[in-house]
């Protein structure tokens, strides 16, 4: 790790991914323990009407609680939340969330763009922010404003997934912190600790 | 739809947007102040991006002089996306557990505040209809933007949306067929009249007007999610003192009163389709 990385800067993490980054998220979520440090804050490109399903099925590999937040809930650390089906997940403050159901970004909603441009926003040079696999160019414009206020963003390496349109996206838009493949992402996060 | 930001390139700081709201209050008495800022700010830069301005300095200067444009804004800022049966589940249990209830009064008020185009209002209406209290019910819709309200008094709708209609109406038990409710005409879906001639159709500003009515069933979904929780502890005030004891109020499916002031005042009838009761004066 750099010299200057100072791992108490960060007070969340954030995580985009499409769908098929599904089983890197579970895989993440089943080595990150209980008590992790940091609020977990996932957008995953979802299915618009399913509304049940995904939560239940994140649960079984996490050991932090995974929920849906509802509108102005509170953001916690050593908890997993997951926006949910067709409303964009936006953090307002440093402290809670808001919901919006204003229209598709990148043809998404929740969409990985808006979530991360409110961490940045709300939380400038304190946010973590990964980025992994999915064939739309969602997340690019989000990475680069939080390296612009100072955050952190890592990069799952382009040529190690099967989707790396998402990945590529990124890097395209605006450098970034670090680029690896999944198991070293497992291992960065584990170290946050 | 709106062409969406190409890059996030507009900065904007919390002094112009306070310099905006208090713009906008000042010269058209709408009271932005306390909508949720992560998202207002998104509609701002919207905004500027839309009609190519170039800072908030420039987007105040022309509210300021043209009330057109104003009307406009207004429509842009808010968020109006809405749909017949909107979480059919929600209907579903409105026709099991909430009709019976009010059917056993004689008659009943019902307030839809913030309608936007007015799909929530032929919703009940349907329901009450297939369920024979139709004309026991006096309604009122409500919303901030008159263009919305126009709409929803001509009960008008784009005919791309049928599908989507037609597939809500059939997740909640339905008694009839959605097509006995409406006709097809140039492209669009024209609902009968009859659902929408006994509802009164006005303008009331949830942040800045007052209770007007009292009501049985109250539905306030998915409009405070966009306001910071200031505004919502006001609407929760205002909501309570429209509400009779014993009425019912409905929120969006992710809307919560957890953190509103006056949580205590209601009574959770159903946590997952966000049906609460007042229980306290
Ligand atoms: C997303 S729509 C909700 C429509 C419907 N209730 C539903 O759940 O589908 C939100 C509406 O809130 C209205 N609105 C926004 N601010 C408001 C305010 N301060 N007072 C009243 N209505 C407002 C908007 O004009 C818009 O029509």
């Amino acid at each position: 790790m750099s010299g200057s990385f100072n791992k108490e800067q960060y007070h969340v993490l954030v995580i985009g991914g499409s769908a098929g980054s599904f089983p890197s998220v579970s895989r993440i979520l089943e080595h990150l323990p209980n008590d992790y440090r940091l609020p977990v804050v996932m957008c995953l490109h979802r299915l618009r009407d399913k509304r049940e399903g995904f939560k239940e099925a994140l649960e079984i590999k996490s050991k932090m609680p995974v929920c849906e937040p509802n509108d102005k809930d509170l953001i916690l650390p050593a908890h997993v939340y997951i926006a949910p089906a067709n409303y964009h997940l936006l953090i307002e403050t440093p402290h809670f969330f808001a919901l919006a159901t204003t229209e598709l970004v990148q043809y998404s909603r929740p969409s990985i763009d808006v979530l991360f441009e409110s961490a940045a926003d709300a939380l400038k040079s304190n946010v973590l922010a990964v980025l992994l696999s999915g064939a739309n160019r969602d997340g690019a414009l989000g990475m680069k404003r939080i390296h612009v206020k100072g955050g952190y963003t890592v990069v799952q390496d382009p040529a190690t997934c099967s989707m790396n349109t998402m990945p590529q996206a990124a890097l395209d838009l605006t450098p970034v912190d670090r680029i690896l493949d999944l198991d070293r992402i497992i291992e960065f996060l584990i170290d946050l600790h | 739809m709106f062409n969406l930001p190409s890059e996030y390139d507009i900065e904007i700081e919390l002094d112009d947007l306070n310099k905006l709201t208090d713009a906008v209050l000042t010269k058209y008495g709408y009271d932005f102040g306390n909508y949720a800022m992560s998202s207002f700010k998104r509609r701002i830069i919207m905004v500027l991006k839309k009609h190519g301005i170039k800072t908030v300095e420039l987007l105040i200067q022309k509210i300021l002089h043209d009330s057109q444009f104003f009307e406009q804004f207004i429509l842009d800022i808010t968020v109006n996306t809405t749909e017949l049966f909107r979480d059919p589940s929600f209907f579903r249990y409105l026709r099991e557990k909430i009709i019976p209830v009010l059917n056993t009064r004689p008659e009943f008020n019902i307030w839809h505040a913030a309608c936007s185009s007015g799909e929530e209002v032929i919703s009940m209406s349907i329901l009450l209809h297939e369920e024979g209290l139709l004309s026991r019910a006096k309604v009122y819709a409500t919303d901030i933007n008159h263009a919305v309200l126009k709409r929803a008094a001509e009960a008008r709708y784009p005919l791309r949306n049928l599908e989507l209609f037609k597939q809500n109406y059939e997740l909640t038990m339905p008694k009839g067929k959605l097509e006995d409710y409406y006709i097809v005409k140039d492209n669009e879906i024209y609902f009968d009249p009859a659902l929408v001639s006994h509802v009164k159709f006005k303008h009331h500003d949830l942040a800045v007007d007052h209770h007007f009515f009292k009501f049985d069933f109250i539905f306030c979904r998915n409009v405070l999610i966009y306001f910071n929780q200031d505004l919502q502890n006001r609407v929760f005030e205002l909501l309570h003192n429209s509400l009779f004891l014993g009425g019912f109020l409905a929120l969006g499916a992710k809307e919560s009163m957890v953190w509103c002031r006056i949580s205590d005042k209601f009574e959770v009838v159903n946590e997952i389709e966000k049906v609460y009761k007042k229980i306290k004066l």
